[in-house]
This record gives C-alpha cells, structure tokens and sequence, in this order.
C-alpha cells in the first residue's frame, strides 16, 4: 500500500505541466535519436547529460529517460524498414521484421514492435513498482559463474537455429567471436589481436560492423536488384493496427514469457541483448511454426521487442537499488544522478523518494506518452519509403557513416563500416548466415570474460558452475535449450512410437 | 568581456579574484568549441569528472565556447593518449586522466609518456579504501591479513594490471598476503560483487562504495593515505569518511592516490596553458565542484607548474618499480 | 533495364566461395598465431589470453577448410555470383561510397557528404543540378546544425569547415 501512496505522489511530480512538457519534448528527441544510428541510447543521453545540469533532478532524469524510452522505439524504425539496428537488441528485431516490411507488412511489423515494446516496458514497470525490493537483491547473488551460466543459456537457446550449412554457421560464429576479442582483454590487461595497430586497439565496435554487415550491404544488395528497397508500403492506417492487435491477442503467450524472460534478464542483470536473443531463440523453439521464423513471422518481431525493453526497463531496478547499471545507457545515467548529487544505491529508495517515485511515475507516463507519439509519427517515417532510391541510399550511407563515426570517434571506423559492408554482402549471396556472428560479436566478449573470471575465482576448478542451485539450474536450463532439437524427437517418440 | 563581468557578479566574491586575474591576463581564449578527451568508456570515474566540468562551465558561464566531451576508450586509454601526443599545439584540446597515464603505456608497451604532453592542473586525488562485507569477521587489517595468511583471499578489483591490481601486490609485498585477485569492467560493479559475497575484500574509491557503507553492507577497514580523509560529516550512525583510520596507522604500510588531472597536447603556449589553469580554479570554486568532491571523499591536493611535474615523475617511477616487481611490464 | 544489360556472363559462384573460405581460414590462421604468442595455455587459475582466440581460430580454420573443400569439388558453371551487368551497378555504388569513405579524412564529413548526394542524385538518378545541388546543400547544412551545433557532436571537418572558423 506504500508503494501506491509513493507512486501517486509520484504521479504529481511527474505530471507538473513542465514535467509533462519535457516528457514530450524527451520521447521526440528521443525518437530523432534513435533513428540516427550511433547516436542511440547511451551515446544521445551522454550529449545531453551536461546539458541537463540546470535542471532539477527529477526534472532531469524525466527528460533523459524519456529520450531514452524514445530512442528505444526509434531503434525498430530502422531495424524494421532498413535492416540496420541502431541498437545490440534491435538485432533480433531485424531478423523477421524486415522480411516483413519487404512483404509490404511494414505498417504490421511496426505495430507489432512498438505494442510489444509498450507491454514489455510496461510489465517491467509493474515488476519495479511492487516488488522492488524483494528483486532488488537478487542481482546480488549473480557472480561470474552465474552471469557465465546466463549467456550460456542465451546462446543454447539460439544456436542450431539457422537453417544453412553447418560449416557456415560455424565459420560465421567462430568470425564474431574473433572479431569480439580484438582490443585489451579485461582479465589480463593485456593487447590481444591488435597487431601494433593503435586503429585496432579501440576493437571492432558492434554498431559499426553491424551497420556494415545489415545497413550497407543491405543498399548493395538494393542497386544490384533494380534500385530500390523493396516493400515500399509502409503506410499505418487504423485498420493495419487493429489487425495487429488481433494477431498479437492470439500470440499473448509469447508476449507475456517475453516480458518474463525480459525482466529476469534486466534484473540479474544481464541486460536487453541477450534477453532478445533468447526470447527469439525461445519463440522459434517452441512455435509450431518455427521453420518460417526469419522469412517474416509476426511472432519473431513480438519476441525479442517484448523482451528487450522489458530487460531494459528493469535494468533500471539494480542501477538505483544497488548502483550497477544493466546497459550502457544506465551506466551513463547512473553518472548523471551523482552528477546531480544523488548517490544510486540501496539508499537511494530510502533517502530521496520523491526522486525515485517521480522517476517510476514518468517511467508509467512516458512510455504511454512515448507509444501515442510513435505511432502517430508513423506514416512520415513510413513516407521515408517512397523518398526515390538515389536520394534515400545516399542519406543512409551518410548516416552510417555519422553512427559509425560517432560511436568511438574514430574515422577509421566509417572504413571498417564499409569493409563490412562488402563482407555482407558477400555473405549473403553465399548463404553465410550474419544473426550467429552478430551474436558472437555482442555476446561473445562478457562469456569469455565471466568464464574466466569464476575459473579464477576457483582457482581452476568447473564445479564453480554447479557450485549452488541457481547456477546449476541455469546450467542445466542451457543444456535442455542446446540439445531441445533432440530432446523434443524424444520425447515425441516415447509416448507414441507409432506417430513418428 | 561583458559577459564575463556578469558571470563574475553572479559568482560571488571567491571567484571574483581568480576571475580578475584572468581578465588581466586575456589575450588569448578559445575561438572554437573545446574538445575534452576522456581515456575510458562513458560512466566511469574520469567521465563522470569530465562530464561534470563541461556542466559546471556551461552553467556558470566560465568560458564562451563549450566544452564538448569525447570518449576515447580504445586500450585502456592508449587511443586517446597516443592521439593527443600528436596533436602538436591543438590549443582546443584537453584531456582528464587517471592512473592508466602510467599504468598503459607500461603493461602494453605503446610509444607514450606522459613527458610528451602538457600537464595542466591536478584537479584532485582519488583515494582508495580497503572494504570488506560487514557480515565477515575481519573488523580490522589485522583480521585480514590474519585471515588471508591461512586461505587465499579473494581480491576484487577494475581491470588487469592498473591501479587495483597494483594496490593487491603491494599489499601482497608488504604483509606476505597472497590474493587471487578477480578483474571486472567497473567499480560499481565490483563494490556488488563483495555485497554479494562472491569476493572477500576490495579497494574500491569512495564514491564506488559509499551507498553500499550506508546501507550497513560494506565494512571501511583503511584508507590507503598518508592521513585520513578531511570530511567529518557522518556518513553511518557512527562513522564519517575521517574517521577511517590510515593503512599505515593499521600497520599496512601502502600508499596510492589515483590522479585525476588535466593535460594538454605539446607544444602549447604557456599563455594557452595558463587560460585553463585560471578556467579550472573557477571550476574548482563552484558549490557544484565541492559537492563532489565532498561525495566521492576526495583528496583535494591541486598540484601544477614544477610542483606537477615533480610528482608526476615520481608516481610514474613508483609505478614503473611496483609493476616490475608483480611483472606487469610489457615485454 | 539497361543496367542488367551483359546478361548471361559474371563472376562464378565458386570463384567467390573459394575466396571467401581462403581469406577466413586465413584469418583463423592469424588468431591461431596470435594465440600462441599470448599464451594459450591453461594456467592453474583458467585459460590465458591466447587461449580463446586460439582454439576459436582453429575452428575457424577447420570450417573454413571444409567450405573450401566443398566449393573445390561443386561444379565449375553451377551458378552465377553476379552477372557483369549487375556488378557493374553495385560498383557505382560502392566506389563512389569508398571514395566518400577516403574523402572524409581530406574534406571532412560534411562536404564529403554533400558531395556524395551529388554524385547518387546526378549520376545515378538522373536528377537535373538544379534539383541535386539543394538537396545536397541542405543536407549537409541539417547535419551540420544537428551535430556541431545543438549536440555538440564534433564530426571530422577539413578545409572549408576551419576557413568557417569551426
């Protein structure tokens, strides 16, 4: 009942009319943002931290965590209609909604994505409203062999999904695990795969090879097939939402063991990426479809949006609980609230309520406010579409080029971009699969880095990993997700040896 | 010119000498935005510093062109120091650092000094204290190195061969203590990571750990200065940051400050280099600055000129023996 | 089309998967290497640093080969990569974006880009100066308001940008 009382007096802060205002003026920035790939999430709310300093605290982290809900909506824009993610978790988006859009589904698949967003959010509010404090100490429990064990599970549940040669499968995961390693190595301090080059010191970023392998080749792909991006209608009308909605009501199992899967994840916390791999891994498995995922299943965008701004809302939960931030985003937010002279941490709840309650009451309100303006703004991005394919190629390398850019500060990187853009390209007409490398490249660092850290901590020793119930039940859970394929022939042969 | 006397009426009478000093002295200003490089990835110590001062100048009005921070992560700082190396006489450039001045160029062996740039200003020292889980017996140093003498301690720490690590073998060196020391990507992380009990003790910052202290989950055994810390508000029902005593008072005759100063690229003028002396003293007398760095408990020795120079050479020496001592060098 | 025209003749298929499973073996090759000067050994305490990029690399090698292999033994004429024709449209556009890619080092990014819009809209799209030069105009003013200006984002600048005084 506290928490209610807390949460309408939150509800007054968060709606003062200048509060109200910045929310809006947030969420269209944050939009803005989103779709210019490079500036998303943590990069746009790091520019504008400084620029907040004159507001109050309250007022301020309205403002960027609006920009933030906006930029995350703003990243399925992109993912969707031009196959460039602006975002790790905008990955899985791409994977069936852009087969989409180029079906002429777009109006669909960005209904879908900004719905499954809206609930996913909004399932994660709920969670840190009522139960804040018994999840809050949860993270506490994860350790190296416990985050290890998590991104185990998060590869178990997707590898094996891809259709193509195992040998390209392989080669492809093995390229993304490679290219995560190049730079320092946590755990050693020292320079691995640099080769004396200062260039390659910074590592292969996941934005630039990314906007490389899907956004260039993608234009490559476009010129050689007759200069154009197909699936030019990507208009929203009432109808197409509606249908959306109805499709989405036969698909609320999925959409609520998303949101699970999403908030667990942001809270151990792992984070918004692996919680969208998973959950997209999880949805093929389990969908009596699974064999058209990838080609354009609603189903394969409503799984990873649904989880992933569940995992990134609830991330918030351990930054203000107990100071670790759960995505780069909540790293740069958590400077931003010492900036204003608030310590994040288990104190945080206890000392400054009006800053948190207002926090979680814009949380409520922004992201309604948030899912009114993108779907509104949607026909002028659709628009986008019909701009003619010289004009709109160009704009896209060049904002390519800025993101690419603008993520390390580098000009080099704008050249790896293009590497990989042929890379893709090439990749693709040769049946090489890019969702492993890409999940390779995202997730590959952390596994590595955890696994060694939990040997260290054992001295050497693997029974780390079955060491308490939590990780070993997450192990094992990663064992069933590996080798489901086999299981579920097993298991349907059993009971009826005749059917099969 | 205007404009700066009206900032200069605004900011009271503490900032109105350093202000005038300036003023005498205003040949030569910034004509274009001031990039601020910061060697690390967004969220951390030095970013949040950097970010900080491009606030408080924007707020308070200290200068006519932003300050436009950029992060330069790229091996552990390598990227940003090699780069403003050879930025000869870019007047509009500056850059925030932390010990990874000393600690990069020795473990990966890149062509760095911090000889080949400008040293500006110390803004101030970061300090480390020793923490333990408050539901552990250790209540004093003595308990610890007791402790670690019959089981191998879990150490946690930032990162592999800088300051975290270079503290564990001191502290190593100095009692006998062998650690198994734990690296992560941040200090808040690691501050978690001891709550959580998956290791026995860190060093982390104040600020890394603060909240957790109040809270009553983190347990300060020492902090790892030559005197205690100068902030005697209470920060738990019984303790404020100046009552945690020395490591050298508790036996444990270690000493580290982590940097936190601003340097410029060679070859710049002494008037250029004098204009953001003047610009970080303003910095340095805002209500905004000294909240800081009464959060984060920090030493707030501000060193420049001769003085800099000398401790520099001196921390880097330190810092050259410690690490060929745990055989850290580059080879 | 006219940009299809050559038709029937391009660049084999197999030709392509050679190439590509050379060049990944040989990037396996080079982790492998890099592994054994890091160490790729299993130290008491868990594996070294080399010893990820090692073994990872040996996998990749060893797919590589097999795709190798594979593409060595597939039937020379199965089937086209790209015709002539359609290379040809890809290279209009990827040249072009390398060129941007090196000009951006030289003029910096806006002028660069400008240029770049140009050169899609006139040489590829067939749009008349008059309607190519606003567009690009505008574009790299918008870019330039958008990222120098109100989010003090600094982009690479070349000549133009400093004789502006930026």
């Amino acid at each position: 009942m506290s928490e209610l009382v807390a949460l309408f007096h939150g509800f007054a802060i968060a709606l003062q009319p200048h509060n109200l205002a910045l929310m809006v003026i947030g969420i269209v920035l944050g939009v803005v943002i989103g779709v210019l790939p490079g500036l998303g999430g943590a990069n746009g709310v790091a520019i504008l931290l400084p620029l907040t300093f004159t507001l109050e605290p309250v007022s301020a982290i309205i403002l960027l965590s609006c920009i933030y809900w906006g930029a995350l909506f703003g990243g399925a824009i992109t993912s969707i209609l031009f196959n460039i993610p602006g975002e790790p978790w905008s990955v899985a988006t791409t994977f069936d909604g852009y087969p989409l859009a180029q079906k002429g589904r777009a109006a669909e698949a960005l209904t879908a994505a900004f719905t499954s967003s809206f609930i996913g959010a909004f399932v994660a509010i709920l969670v840190i409203t009522f139960v804040s404090p018994l999840v809050a100490g949860f993270a506490l429990r994860f350790g190296p062999a416990e985050f290890f064990a998590v991104m185990f599970l998060a590869f178990a549940s997707f590898v094996g999904l891809s259709s193509g040669s195992p040998f390209k499968t392989l080669a492809s995961m093995m390229l993304g695990f490679l290219l995560a390693g190049v730079g320092l190595d946590t755990v050693t301090g020292q320079l691995r795969g640099t080769f004396g080059s200062t260039e390659l010191m910074r590592g292969f970023n996941f934005l630039v090879v990314v906007i490389g392998l899907f956004g260039i080749s993608e234009i490559l792909q476009s010129i050689e097939e007759g200069l154009s991006f197909r699936g030019r209608e990507g208009r929203i009308d009432l109808r197409a939402v509606l249908k959306t909605w109805a499709e989405m009501l036969r698909h609320k199992a999925i959409v609520l063991r998303s949101a699970a899967i999403g908030c667990w994840m942001g809270i151990t916390p792992a984070g918004a990426t692996p919680a969208s791999f998973m959950s997209y891994g999880v949805a093929k498995r389990l969908s009596p479809h699974g064999r058209e995922f990838g080609r354009g299943r609603i189903e394969g965008v409503i799984a990873p949006e649904t989880a992933a701004h569940a995992a990134g809302t609830s991330a918030l939960l351990p930054m203000l609980a107990l100071g670790i931030p759960g995505s780069p985003t909540a790293a740069v937010l958590l400077g931003g609230l010492i900036m204003w002279g608030l310590q994040p941490g288990p104190m945080l709840f206890v000392e400054q309520k009006d800053f948190v309650w207002g926090l979680i009451a814009s949380m409520y309100l922004g992201n309604v406010v948030g899912f009114l303006i993108v779907l509104v703004a949607v026909p002028w991005f659709a628009a986008i579409l019909r701009i003619p394919f010289p004009i709109i190629a160009a704009v896209i390398l060049v904002v390519c080029a800025i993101g690419a850019y603008t993520v390390n500060n580098a000009a080099f990187d704008i050249v790896l971009m293009l590497i990989f853009g042929v890379l893709g390209y090439v990749m693709k007409k040769l049946d090489y699969p890019l969702a492993p490398l890409v999940l390779a490249l995202v997730l590959g660092d952390r596994t590595e880095q955890s696994f060694r850290q939990a040997l260290l901590m054992s001295e050497g020793s693997f029974a780390i990993f079955f060491a308490n119930p939590l990780v070993a039940s997450i192990m094992l859970l990663g064992f069933v997700m590996l080798f489901w394929p086999l299981l579920s022939r097993l298991w349907q042969r059993t009971p009826a040896p005749t059917a099969a | 010119m205007l404009k700066a006397r009206r900032s200069v009426l605004r900011l009271g009478a503490v900032v109105l000498a350093t202000c005038c000093a300036a003023a005498a002295a205003a040949a030569w200003e910034p004509s274009k935005p001031v990039q601020l490089y910061v060697p690390a990835g967004t969220g951390g110590g030095a970013d949040q510093m950097a970010r900080m001062i491009q606030g408080i100048v924007a707020k308070h009005e200290l200068m006519k062109q932003p300050i436009v921070v950029q992060n330069k992560a790229g091996g552990a700082g390598a990227e940003a120091f090699l780069e403003v190396k050879e930025k000869k006489g870019d007047a509009h450039l500056l850059l925030i650092t932390l010990s990874s001045l000393f600690t990069t160029p020795l473990a990966t062996g890149i062509p760095f000094r911090w000889t080949d740039l400008t040293p500006v200003k110390m803004l101030a020292l970061d300090e480390f204290v020793l923490w333990v889980n408050s539901e552990a017996p250790y209540k004093s140093v003595a308990d610890l190195v007791a402790a670690g003498k019959t089981q191998k301690l879990r150490m946690g720490g930032t990162g592999s061969r800088q300051e975290d690590h270079i503290i564990t073998v001191a502290i190593t060196k100095a009692t006998g203590v062998q650690f198994n020391y734990v690296p992560y990507k941040g200090g808040g992380e690691v501050a978690v990571q001891l709550v959580g009990g998956h290791v026995d003790t860190t060093v982390n910052n104040p600020i890394e750990a603060v909240s957790h202290w109040k809270a009553g989950k983190l347990r300060p055994l020492c902090v790892f200065d030559s005197k205690p810390m100068p902030y005697p508000e209470k920060i738990t029902e019984t303790m404020s940051w100046a009552d945690i005593p020395t490591c050298k008072s508790q036996g444990l005759d270690v000493e580290y400050l982590m940097l936190r100063g601003i340097f410029m690229p060679p070859g710049v003028t002494e008037e250029q280099v004098r204009f953001y002396r003047t610009l970080l003293d303003k910095v340095r007398a805002t209500p905004e600055w000294r909240e800081l760095m009464a959060q984060g408990a920090f030493n707030q020795t501000a060193l420049e000129g001769a003085e800099f120079r000398a401790w520099l050479e001196r921390e880097e020496e330190r810092h050259r023996r410690l690490m060929a001592e745990a055989g850290f060098l580059a080879k | 089309m006219p940009q299809f025209a050559g038709g029937g003749s391009g660049i084999g298929q197999k030709a392509v998967e050679i190439v590509l499973a050379a060049a990944l073996a040989g990037v396996g090759l080079l982790a492998v290497v890099e592994g054994r000067r890091l160490g790729n050994g299993w130290g008491f305490d868990g594996p070294e640093a080399g010893y990820f990029p090692f073994w990872v690399g040996l996998l990749l090698m060893f797919a590589s080969l097999v795709n190798l292999a594979k593409a060595l033994r597939a039937r020379e004429e199965a089937r086209l990569f790209v015709t002539w024709g359609r290379l040809f449209s890809v290279l209009q556009v990827l040249i072009p974006a390398i060129v941007y890619g090196a000009a951006i080092f030289l003029v910096g990014i806006y002028v660069a880009s400008a240029a770049l819009v140009l050169w899609f809209m006139r040489g590829i799209g067939g749009f008349s100066l008059r309607q190519a030069v606003p567009v690009a105009a505008a574009l790299a003013v918008v870019a330039f308001l958008v990222f120098e200006v109100w989010f003090l984002v600094p982009l690479p600048k070349g000549p133009v940008e400093q004789a502006l005084g930026f």
